[in-house]
């Protein structure tokens, strides 16, 4: 290589801090053709790429990064659609520096390159110029049944209808998208762009009924008598977890997933405008470490409090996106490391007035590889606060498995599949944070695919196709 | 969309609602509720049944206009579309031979009590009523009530109808002269309270299906959360009903005053625009 290979990636253009804290748009605006042309020349297109074997879904990352240095853009989509069909989705909330990223030659001496920020410009560049699904399929006469319209039944959906089959997802809540819709906020990833993504989906002969719990609504039994030859349960992480202390059910106390459906899903933020209300008060604690944690916390930043997050590890060992944590801190959030609430102090009216928290120190290392937090005797203190969060991860949800009490489920209460994703039912395929427990957007994409393709050779084999 | 068939007024503040769904009509057991959203910017509310027809795919429920939510939703005209309807959600009552069950209930409420009452009758038990309003014009659906059970007994606060006093004064009076097995609440939790507390002195059960505030019904958020026998219940999915002897009646009053200014402000500004 004659060239110099510049040793730091190009920088994404953000919204100010002080700026961004005060509107839920998007905090990183994406590079501009010329940025992303930079960032592309960046890539040293190795004949054996290290970067794809970290990627869940292996796309072709030197591939598509080529056809950018070529100005082919609309090839570069389709490279990357041929392995997941929701880049813009992916370039945003995927943890690439733990993924491709992580694995990039670059990286050893350099920063690696930016395949995410990439990835996300090929998406956005093509969406804002209606790249369109050409012909559609050839439709094989068979049904499929997706339950669930989150990352990995929306990937399901769109592979088993690329492979010919009639494909209904059904889904819950009053909008499609699952934690994309309800979980993940406005200024990390815009529903628009999220209702594109669906909404191309939807072009390849994909059908969403809204308004549908499986297992209350249809039961799985119904929906092979409806005529759906296989079904996939794609239905995610359900009940939220709480910490089992005193005072945990005093008012203004919120699951993060309650906090999040209630701004982002519901627009609360935009109360009385819209109908669901929210309280935020002036000092709001989250509690845990994860990107559910962290997108609690920036919310509340943006209805104006002032935010703690109290984590009992230290900022190292946080599940969240590194990103994220920069952002939250450049957002002003103050993080409380090794603290542990022990109790929720509330006033004669029954709302949350204090926690009461003890002082935590790093012990040795646990299953999770994560050195386990430990109480430091006598170190109690109270911090004085209005709301509490509690995002502390969720259990699965048991409403589809109490009604079919034929699929057998961990004692963590998961679906048990084989390695093809099929469960103890013949024709029912499962994936996503129901299998896995809590898990990222692209390894439930990952296993959407994947359950796809074993669907169709199982049609296949039963002679179904 | 789901569409509004027809809707007529029970007593002042209270419309009867008779909704096209037909998934849910299909499905809905006595004791299970079902959440709706009326527009894009509505908020999600849970409501229950008073009657379903399976085959033409209708449900029926009694709307007391307390806020926004259920004021619009009571202004709503035949042909008028509800964008969401999901159900049927929460667990089915337990329905079997108990012997003699008195369900009590107040005002609006006796909607929901309506198809758990028919559903005990049937399954033979002795079914008792006691209906308690403020004054005799919160006094409807009587008739229904009267079909399905073998005695109504009304009480109103001032005396205009019935008996005067609460309802659970006549639950009371009622048990001096009578064995009754399980006593079935759904009201003010005030009234689940007391209900709930009288039932356990004379040794019969208690049940009480929970107005607690909710979200998205299908247990991922916890807004619903309530504390039976010292354990966290989420009322949408291991609900709505619980035992009564168990409840913290208290703490589900405290909760369900939540929002108590933002439903005022809601309203206000609605009232405003209209």
């Amino acid at each position: 290589m004659s060239k110099k290979i510049l040793p730091k990636r190009v920088d994404m253009p953000e919204q100010r801090p002080k700026e961004r804290v005060k509107n839920f748009e998007e905090v990183a605006l994406g590079y501009s053709e010329t940025q992303a042309l930079k960032e592309a020349s960046r890539c040293l297109q190795c004949a054996k790429p290290r970067c794809v074997k970290g990627c869940p879904v292996r796309i072709n990352i030197p591939g598509f990064i080529k056809c950018i240095l070529n100005h082919d853009f609309k090839t570069a989509i389709k490279i990357i659609k041929k392995s997941n069909y929701l880049p813009a989705i992916c370039g945003r909330v995927c943890p690439q520096e733990l993924q491709c990223e992580k694995n990039c030659v670059l990286g050893r001496k350099y920063e690696p390159v930016a395949i995410g920020r990439l990835e996300r410009f090929v998406a956005d560049y093509n969406r804002s110029r209606e790249y369109k699904v050409k012909k559609k399929v050839k439709l094989n006469g068979k049904k499929v049944a997706i339950v669930g319209s989150g990352p990995s039944g929306l990937t399901a959906a769109a592979y088993l209808a690329s492979y010919g089959y009639k494909v209904t997802i059904f889904e819950a809540l009053h909008e499609p998208g699952g934690v994309l819709v309800y979980g993940i906020p406005e200024f990390r990833l815009p529903k628009e762009i999220v209702r594109k993504e669906i909404e191309y989906i939807k072009n390849l002969g994909v059908e969403i009924k809204l308004d549908v719990l499986v297992g209350k609504t249809l039961s799985l039994k119904e929906l092979f008598e409806m005529g759906y030859s296989a079904i996939f349960v794609g239905t995610g992480a359900g009940l939220p977890k709480f910490l089992n202390i005193p005072g945990e059910n005093l008012n203004n106390i919120y699951s993060g997933n309650e906090f999040l459906f209630r701004i982002n899903l519901m627009k609360s933020y935009k109360f009385p405008e819209y109908d669901t209300p929210i309280k935020i008060g002036k000092k709001l604690a989250v509690i845990g470490g994860g990107n559910v944690a962290i997108d609690c916390a920036r919310c509340a930043v943006r209805m104006g409090a002032e935010v703690s997050l109290i984590y009992r590890r230290t900022e190292k060992e946080m599940p969240a996106r590194s990103e994220e944590i920069e952002h939250a801190k450049d957002e002003g959030i103050k993080i409380f490391e090794l603290v542990s609430p022990i109790k929720f102090i509330g006033d004669e009216k029954g709302n949350v007035k204090k926690i009461m928290c003890v002082k935590m120190k790093l012990g040795e290392r646990d299953i999770s590889g994560r050195r386990k937090p430990e109480v430091i005797e006598g170190s109690e203190f109270t911090i004085d606060i209005d709301t509490v969060v509690i995002a502390i991860g969720q259990s699965p949800n048991p409403l589809l498995l109490e009604t079919t009490p034929e699929l057998r489920v961990t004692n963590a209460g998961t679906i048990i599949v084989d390695e093809n994703g099929e469960t103890s039912i013949r024709g029912v395929f499962a994936g996503g944070d129901i299998v896995t427990g809590t898990a990222t957007v692209i390894q439930a994409i990952g296993a959407g695919k994947k359950a796809a393709y074993a669907i169709h050779q199982y049609l296949r084999e039963v002679g179904d196709v | 969309m789901y569409k509004v068939v027809a809707n007529s007024e029970l007593a002042p503040g209270y419309k009867l609602v008779k909704i096209h769904a037909p998934l849910v009509a299909a499905k809905i057991q006595p004791g299970q509720f079902f959440v709706l959203r009326i527009d894009e910017k509505g908020e999600r509310i849970p409501m229950s049944i008073f009657e379903f027809d399976r085959k033409r795919g209708y449900i029926e429920t009694v709307v007391h206009e307390v806020g926004k939510t259920t004021k619009k939703l009571a202004s709503l005209e035949v042909g008028d579309g509800i964008m969401n309807i999901i159900g049927p959600l929460g667990k089915p009552s337990e329905i079997r031979r108990y012997g003699h069950v008195v369900c009590i209930c107040r005002e609006g409420t006796v909607g929901a009590i309506h198809p758990i009452a028919r559903s005990l009758k049937r399954a033979g038990n002795k079914v008792t009523i006691i209906v308690g309003a403020r004054s005799k014009e919160y006094v409807f659906l009587l008739d229904k009530l009267k079909k399905i059970s073998d005695e109504v007994i009304v009480a109103t606060d001032d005396g205009s109808m019935g008996r005067k006093g609460y309802a659970v004064s006549a639950l009371r009076d009622f048990l001096k002269s009578n064995k009754v097995d399980l006593i079935l609440s759904i009201g003010p939790t005030l009234l689940m309270k007391t209900a709930s507390k009288i039932a356990k002195e004379h040794g019969a059960k208690a049940i009480s299906s929970l107005g607690a505030i909710m979200l998205d019904g299908t247990g991922m958020c916890g807004a619903c959360r309530v504390t039976v026998g010292g354990e966290t219940k989420f009322a949408c999915v291991h609900g709505p009903e619980f035992d009564g002897y168990k409840v913290d009646f208290d703490e589900l009053k405290r909760r369900q005053k939540m929002y108590v200014e933002e439903e005022k402000i809601a309203l206000k500004e609605y009232e405003r625009l209209l």
